[in-house]
């Protein structure tokens, strides 16, 4: 939800002097899964995705970031249930003033999937198909939305796994004959095959050693200068996020809690949740310090608390905050860009409190050296 | 042709904390690899050797397939070494013979990577904790075994405890089951907790917490930890000292702290270059490696030289023919390089020993 | 080494009741247990409150007769009393499907759970077993059996019966506890120090109890329709009453073409019945072993569906059936949406 006079621009306006429009304009989204209790799993969400830019979307278990992503293109089955909002999808391919995907009907849906926007599963290597070989899956991608001749299909088969950095020959590999690394990136591929402007990816590289993790990171990342799509990076992993993401999203329990860049986010993060979060990976780099992260556990979203869901685990938590309205507001002090759904911890009583924090924690670091 | 390294000979970090509780000795695993009549065999662990010292943390890094569950798994018993020793108080035992294998669990327990997984679902927690404190702490009464349950619980922090002895596993989050299964492992008075990558599988937000449990408890029981991990900078933050494997060996063996800062082997750089570095905003350093279309990290037993030369930026031909063994850096730290000199000139520099000679046994 | 974002707690303040998985049981299978609790009920009564002796005939009579007063459920061509027939015939016809399933489902988890734990020549010796009694020719051979079989009752024909059926749930269980084996609960158990055949007893075997109790209804409803067939046809005991010696002799007394339903009908119904109960009952039994699906709040409704927050669902029963375009929403239609308020 947004104040009226920002309605026009929203969180991730593409900035004065540029033409284009988001090509993925999430607004106010609400999908609740029904049951016995009804859970809310995405809370009013705004999300808006600039041509060719990387946006990060972080959070925990339960955060709903998944679910906000597949959502918004109407993958997610019963009883899950859109309740609200609206997803419009501008790419250049499409009438211009964009498609409500939340009004389409399965026909048009099947045009835009994939053509448009193109998603790379959680664990996507185990998507493919034990007994077809690559050639044949990524052609049924091709055959599925482009009608080619044999000889240009065989060129983009090919072209395909160039971009991704595959040896050709390997196109009459079966997916056991690769390793994980590769299979990614074969998904990759698949999900660039048809020009899509927009990719979803969903913690593509969680089940990937670290080195193949960075390898894939900077794949993704050439790619898509060469490619112009636009990437929503979902992941729990914040510390990827700051190095690939030109913005991020921190979702909690259904909600946005904090909208902004990178450097924003890593400067100068202004809700408690993400500072908790910034706070609970250790680093080889840098000093070797003691960290605080989050009390508590994730919470349960069938019984969430009235008011802001991190008050439980927040060290800020006031009476106030049981009845706060959740809406993400410009920070003070950032531009207006920078979004958080606290009102109440800024900045500065942020940095005031992590000092004292940090000096009693320097007092007791030659105790991490202990007994 | 390795040399072997005894513990006792590049002196740890952790040995300063306490006496040497559990030690490893050139153990090895291979595994065959069915294929018709000609089998190829796969070395997952190779000589390998390491000590786990009473209130200290050692650190397995690797990635997968480096076998270090492997040799986690070896150390708990579950697995039988296809050569090696595996010494408790510096006598040699036989963990996973029938006999000495319940002895031994009250002695060496083990933690799993997966919360979800570990608990048997049918089970309350109360089942779950009853059984080792049964078996092991011989409590027969019934109000004795109430009150250990009570107290394993108030340890790994789940409290009031009578709440969670009476629920189910899937009315648990994930870091309140990895408690459970820690309690499940303090039940056996173990001298010994080897811990299988624990926190890797709980949110973020909970990482920090167990961890910190982990280090809370090997303070107050005096616990011999072995942390398992694919994350060098958790290594680094809670391990005194660290190892790194690959494709089954130890390519390098120091104090946490030093050896992520001032990383001497070709491969812990890379591992770190890799890490994430949160300092280094919106640049991605693409990782220049040879693309090795081999898994990563496994190696057949047939492999000659260097297991990391195919994707070593300093690689030469000695390296190819022939495997390097662990080589001291200086007091506490080695490394399996036979580049040392170019991969970390200034750690090389340092000392002014005969770093080219293997240590003997 | 399973690689999915960690899932959310789904912890609720009530502990699960052990009664409370009755309650919370799909409709289905509670129609099939009240129907089925009805039929055990007459199996075990049945004979005492039988009006007549039914192999008494009666000299005098000329032919079937409808229901009168006298006879509930009119008479066979003999005189004998159909009703009569019927509640013992129900209480053979259930006794023959207890002792079957209960010898049969013995067999299966003793040797599945053995193979599949023990591994090994254990496993490829069992496994052989199963094998060769799963395409051992059932039908033929039940005939020759039982036609030739030497003694009466209910006991040896049970004996048959499950021979030949309890080799297909040996191999279920036996893929079940394979699966079970490599699970990290039961290296947890090792870890403990478990006996192997506690771990066997006390971890595996409660994680299989739905899939247990299934075959122990699956192969109930085999030895009920397979027992009435082969009698029938005239392979059966003919010293008892059983439900297929009924339609035996409707049948050889051409009872289908004089239109004496009230000795056909009776005994068919009562089968096919007995079979529907088992069947639904059948439905409910995916939650005996499984604590998650209990429902937790007491309320009489459906479990609710299994959610994990941001992967796909699996929808056992959820009561909120939605629509798309008119019909019952499938797989590969999209999200459906549910606004409040038209979009501004």
């Amino acid at each position: 939800m947004i104040p009226a006079d920002t309605a026009r621009n929203g969180p991730t306006a593409v900035p004065a002097g540029e033409e284009r429009p988001p090509v993925l304009e999430i607004r106010d989204l609400s999908i609740v899964y029904r049951g016995d209790v009804d859970v809310k799993a995405v809370d009013h969400v705004d999300l808006v995705l600039a041509p060719g830019e990387t946006v990060g979307l972080a959070g925990e278990s339960g955060s709903g970031k998944s679910t906000l992503a597949l959502g918004a293109c109407r993958l997610l089955r019963p009883p899950a249930v859109i309740t609200g909002g609206s997803v419009v999808y501008r790419g250049s391919r499409v009438a211009p003033g964009g498609v409500e995907i939340l009004d389409q009907g399965s026909r048009e849906l099947r045009k835009l999937r994939w053509r448009e926007i193109s998603i790379v599963f959680q664990s996507a290597m185990n998507a493919l198909n034990p007994v077809l070989r690559i050639r044949d899956q990524l052609g049924d991608v091709l055959d599925a939305h482009l009608n080619l001749a044999r000889e240009e299909k065989r060129e983009r088969l090919g072209t395909l796994l160039d971009l991704v950095g595959i040896p050709r020959e390997r196109l009459r590999s079966y997916p056991h004959e690769l390793s994980g690394g590769m299979r990614q990136r074969v998904m990759i591929a698949m999900a660039l095959a048809v020009d899509p402007e927009v990719v979803i990816m969903d913690e593509p590289t969680t089940a990937l050693d670290v080195v193949v993790q960075r390898e894939i990171l900077a794949q993704i990342v050439e790619l898509q200068k060469r490619l112009h799509f636009a990437v929503l990076f979902i992941t729990h992993d914040l510390s990827l996020l700051l190095e690939i993401a030109d913005r991020i999203a921190i979702m909690y329990a259904g909600r946005l809690l904090e909208v902004g860049s990178a450097e924003q986010i890593h400067n100068r993060p202004a809700h408690p949740y993400t500072r908790g979060l910034l706070e609970s990976f250790p680093s080889v780099h840098g000093a070797r310090k003691k960290l605080a992260g989050i009390p508590g556990s994730p919470p349960d979203l069938r019984s969430l608390p009235p008011g802001c869901p991190f008050v439980p685990r927040c060290r800020y938590a006031t009476e106030p905050c049981r009845s706060v309205d959740m809406r993400v507001l410009p920070v003070a002090g950032s531009d207006e860009r920078h979004l958080s759904a606290c009102p109440f911890v800024t900045a500065e009583t942020a940095e005031r409190a992590a000092a004292a924090l940090a000096s009693s924690a320097t007092a007791a670091a030659p105790q991490r050296e202990r007994s | 042709m390795t040399a072997t390294l005894r513990a006792a000979d590049v002196l740890p970090a952790a040995s300063a904390r306490g006496p040497l509780v559990l030690e490893a000795h050139a153990l090895a695993k291979d595994f065959r690899l069915s294929r018709g009549l000609h089998g190829e065999v796969l070395s997952a662990a190779r000589d390998v050797s390491f000590g786990l010292y009473r209130s200290a943390v050692v650190a397995l890094v690797g990635e997968s397939g480096s076998g270090k569950s492997t040799v986690a798994r070896m150390l708990a018993g579950q697995e039988r070494p296809t050569s090696g020793q595996i010494l408790l108080d510096g006598a040699e035992v036989r963990p996973w013979a029938r006999g000495t294998f319940r002895s031994y669990k009250g002695d060496v327990q083990m933690v799993f990577q997966d919360p979800f997984a570990s608990l048997n679902s049918v089970h309350t927690v109360r089942y779950t904790l009853r059984r080792p404190v049964r078996l092991h702490q011989r409590a027969k009464r019934k109000d004795a075994v109430a009150a250990e349950l009570q107290r394993l619980l108030e340890r790994v922090r789940l409290t009031p405890p009578d709440q969670f002895l009476a629920k189910y596993p899937h009315e648990l989050s994930g870091g309140q089951r990895q408690r459970v299964a820690i309690a499940r492992a303090l039940a056996a008075r173990p001298r010994v907790l080897l811990a299988d990558e624990p926190v890797s599988m709980l949110d973020v937000s909970i990482r920090l917490e167990v961890l910190d449990l982990i280090d809370e408890l090997r303070s107050q029981f005096e616990l011999a930890v072995l942390y398992v991990t694919h994350d060098i900078a958790s290594a680094r933050y809670f391990a005194d000292d660290t190892l790194v494997m690959y494709a089954g060996e130890i390519v390098e063996r120091g104090p946490s702290e030093d050896l992520t800062q001032r990383p001497a082997h070709p491969y812990t750089q890379l591992l770190l270059a890799a890490a994430p570095d949160p300092d280094r905003l919106g640049s991605p350093i693409k990782v220049e490696v040879a693309r090795d279309t081999r898994r990563a990290g496994s190696a057949l037993a047939t492999t000659v030289g260097c297991r990391f030369a195919p994707r070593c930026p300093f690689a030469d031909e000695r390296c190819g023919a022939e495997s390097p063994p662990l080589l001291a850096i200086n007091s506490q730290r080695a490394a399996a390089c036979w580049r040392l000199d170019v991969a970390a000139p200034a750690l090389v520099s340092e000392t002014g020993e005969e770093r080219s000679l293997p240590m003997n046994s | 080494m399973a690689v999915a974002v960690p899932v959310a707690p789904q912890s609720a303040a009530i502990v699960p009741r052990r009664g409370q998985f009755l309650r919370s049981m799909p409709a289905k299978a509670k129609v099939g247990g009240a129907i089925l609790g009805l039929f055990l009920l007459v199996a075990i009564i049945g004979p005492a409150i039988a009006p007549y002796d039914p192999s008494a005939t009666n000299p005098n009579a000329l032919g079937a007769v409808g229901p009168t007063a006298a006879h509930l459920l009119g008479t066979t061509s003999t005189g004998q009393d159909v009703l009569s027939q019927l509640l013992v015939g129900l209480r053979s016809s259930i006794v023959l499907g207890v002792l079957t399933a209960s010898i049969a489902t013995f067999l299966a988890v003793a040797t599945g759970v053995t193979a599949g734990f023990l591994g090994g020549i254990a496993d490829e010796g069992l496994s052989l077993l199963m094998n060769v009694f799963v395409v051992l020719p059932a039908l033929p051979l039940l005939i020759v059996l039982l036609g030739y079989l030497p003694g009466s009752g209910d006991l040896p024909t049970a004996i048959v019966l499950s021979a030949l059926g309890w080799s297909w749930g040996a191999r279920v269980i036996r893929a079940q506890t394979l699966t079970l084996r490599s699970r990290d609960f039961i290296a947890a158990a090792r870890e403990t120090g478990e006996r192997t055949w506690r771990i066997v007893t006390f971890e595996i075997l409660p994680n299989e109890v739905s899939l247990i109790a299934a075959n122990f209804v699956g192969t109930f409803l085999y030895a009920i329709l397979t027992s009435v067939a082969l009698a029938f046809i005239g392979v059966a005991n003919f010293s008892t009453w059983n439900l297929g010696t009924m339609l035996f002799w409707a049948q050889s007394a051409n009872a289908f073409s004089t239109g004496a339903w009230w000795w056909y009908v009776p005994p068919g119904v009562a089968a096919a019945l007995l079979g529907t109960s088992l069947v639904l009952l059948n439905f409910g039994l995916d939650e005996l072993g499984n604590p998650r699906l209990r429902n937790t709040t007491g309320r009489r409704k459906r479990p609710h569906a299994r959610w994990r927050p941001g992967t796909g669902l699996s929808t056992a029963a959820h009561p909120h059936q939605p629509r798309w375009s008119g019909r019952a929403w499938r797989p590969t239609d999209p999200t459906p949406v549910e606004r409040a308020e038209p979009l501004a």
